[in-house]
């Protein structure tokens, strides 16, 4: 994703100095053009605002609070909502509001954790497939396939074992090395239409190693579809981890994610709603903030898609 | 047509034994039974235990090659081998398919008919009001993960029930044990557990078809056949009904076996939140209890169901597209 400043660097000796270019016929380029577009569609920044708050409200929001997320009130056991816990309590007199922002913290790490590994490698091994073809794409294309016929997670979760008791981050790279294929398939394809271009042929012709030009030419001219894939990625890395997690198969305590909150709240959902309530809207108000983004930075991409 | 579909499904045949194959490996290696019997008190001997393991194919200290020999040759004669209780994994098998293939079906043709058509629907009348409530709708449903959706379900019923003051929805199990009563009561003990957990598999079901749909259709309207169609003077409706809808439905139909992995592991929250003991439940419960044969067997389960579904899109895509039967 730094590929486009590389781009620029290119274009930079061309402007003199510090001066900024004052061309009055000046074409805005492509990144220029997404902004735009992408400010005009209000869903898409409500959501994008509705994300700044709640990822304010998870790394700033525990210092509001006198309670720590390992902390105990002996005084009060299953409390509802009030002044002192703003969240209630838990069986074991924890914080519901510290615990909450602990869990919402570690959710939103490892989703944009996941999704930016697994785009990475999705754009890495679908642009390689697609452009050398052979064998390398065979190999991917019927993993992809076997991967559908075997759910990524059942995968993970027959895997858990392996990595209790060992750092959260195992599980991330679990997750990412099972949510790359879709995109991965998509890059390949857009590599392949992309292998003819004339700008390619001409590199190739030149002599350009077969390496520099994925990196040079093939993955910037789609690091535009790359960036909404990770957007979608992050919402689709959220939703596998709190479901692994829902079952003990994810995050292990003393870690807590919203999906072991959840997990602990399901059974007293009705009799004690805060313990389930709080963690699952904003685990819904994440997922939903970061599809509308997805959604409106793929409209302001592609102004005929109808999805 | 039959020699395309026999294609189809030799390859099919082929992934579910490598999938089937990898599950076991990946679990063989994995899961730990001998953790079951060390958890026991007293500790019972170790002879004693690697004895059982080994009767039962699970030993950790046989290498896994030769346990995935000794299993392969049970499978192919039908025999998924013992849970590490002892038991016949064919048994258990048997007791909880029905349950899961009851909830699968259900939420494949109530989810796909009702998407479809409320896709199409929303396509035919764009931007209006109940097109802006289809899309919404589906798209919030969709950033709802199943079982966060399952227990909101649970918790409106249950306000509804008090609300009315009779148990209309159930939500823990799939029937009331020791019932009495003819026919029809269980029948309709039977509906009202039915309906949570399809609701809750159905719902997610009609979001993701009918954005689908509604993108397809959206495509196939503005295209001259459907003009011609009219102009030709066939009804709108006729023309949007034997022209578009049968063209739109193409890539809808393409997508339902990708869509199938994910309805069942949705099943398996829903099996698991609403205490039904199916396949998607066994799975959970048998990698808590490192019971190797049991996850292998589910897992061969799940594929068969996801290639089960993509012959099905596989007829359903010659059925609609007249050059698949020609080609």
């Amino acid at each position: 994703m730094a590929v486009p400043s590389d781009s620029l660097t290119q274009v930079a000796p061309q402007t003199e100095g510090d001066q900024p270019p004052l061309d009055e016929t000046r074409i805005a380029s492509r990144w220029g053009i997404l902004f735009t577009r992408f400010r005009r569609r209000k869903l898409a920044m409500f959501g994008l605002g509705v994300l700044v708050l709640l990822f304010l409200l998870a790394f700033v929001g525990p210092y509001l609070s006198q309670w720590e997320y390992t902390d105990h009130d002996f005084n009060a056991f299953l409390q509802g909502p009030s002044v002192d816990h703003w969240f209630g309590t838990t069986q074991t007199g924890g914080d519901v509001y510290a615990l909450t922002l602990r869990g919402m913290q570690k959710s939103l790490i490892i989703g944009i954790l996941v999704a930016l590994f697994s785009t990475g490698l999705a754009a890495l091994v679908g642009s390689f497939a697609g452009y050398f073809g052979g064998w390398v794409d065979r190999a991917l294309m019927w993993f992809v396939d076997l991967l559908l016929v075997l759910p990524a997670f059942l995968i993970i979760a027959i895997l858990s074992p392996t990595f209790r008791g060992k750092t959260w981050l195992v599980f991330v790279i679990l997750l990412a090395a099972f949510l790359w294929m879709v995109t991965a398939r998509i890059v390949r394809g857009m590599t392949i239409s992309l292998r003819e271009r004339e700008y390619v042929l001409a590199a190739r012709y030149m002599g350009v190693p077969s390496h520099k030009i994925i990196f040079r030419h093939v993955l910037p001219n789609i690091s535009s579809l790359l960036i909404v894939d990770a957007t979608i990625n992050v919402s689709a890395a959220v939703i596998s981890e709190t479901g692994l997690s829902y079952f003990g198969f994810g995050v292990q305590p003393p870690d807590v994610s919203l999906g072991t909150l959840i997990a602990d709240g399901t059974p007293a959902a009705v009799t004690y709603p805060w313990l389930f309530g709080f963690a699952a809207g904003l685990l819904v108000a994440i997922v939903l903030a970061v599809n509308l983004v997805g959604d409106g930075l793929r409209d302001a991409l592609d102004p005929t898609s109808g999805l | 047509m039959a020699k395309f579909l026999l294609r189809r499904l030799a390859n099919y045949v082929i992934l579910i034994a490598v999938a089937t194959s990898a599950a076991y490996m990946l679990a063989a290696v994995s899961l730990k039974p001998r953790a079951n019997f060390e958890g026991r008190n007293p500790p019972p001997p170790e002879a004693a235990v690697d004895a059982r393991l080994t009767e039962l194919n699970l030993n950790d200290k046989t290498p896994v090659l030769e346990r995935y020999k000794i299993w392969v040759s049970g499978v192919v004669h039908g025999d998924f081998g013992k849970t590490w209780e002892g038991e016949s994994v064919n048994a258990e098998m048997g007791r909880r398919i029905g349950v899961s293939l009851r909830l699968l079906l259900i939420a494949t043709i109530f989810g796909g008919l009702l998407g479809v058509l409320a896709g199409a629907w929303g396509a035919i009348r764009q931007y209006q009001f109940s097109d802006h409530a289809v899309t919404m709708l589906s798209f919030v449903i969709l950033s709802i993960p199943v079982f966060v959706l399952a227990v909101v379900l649970e918790v409106s019923a249950v306000g509804f029930n008090n609300a009315v003051g009779s148990k209309v929805f159930e939500y823990t199990g799939e029937f009331t044990p020791g019932l009495q009563g003819g026919f029809w009561t269980h029948a309709v003990d039977r509906f009202q557990h039915l309906i949570l957990p399809s609701l809750t598999l159905v719902l997610g079901e009609i979001a993701i078809f009918s954005r689908y749909q509604r993108s397809a259709m959206l495509d196939v309207l503005g295209q001259d056949f459907v003009r011609t169609a009219q102009a030709k003077g066939l009804r709108r409706r006729n023309a949007l009904l034997k022209h578009a809808l049968r063209t739109a439905l193409i890539p809808a139909v393409t997508y339902f076996i990708y869509n199938f992995g994910i309805l069942i592991v949705g099943a398996t929250f829903t099996e698991k939140i609403f205490g039904w003991h199916g396949m998607g439940e066994w799975f959970v419960d048998s990698v808590t209890r490192n019971d190797i044969n049991a996850v292998a067997a589910v897992t061969c389960f799940a594929a068969v169901m996801i290639l089960l579904a993509g012959l099905v899109s596989d007829v359903a895509y010659a059925l609609l597209d007249p050059r698949i039967r020609v080609g």
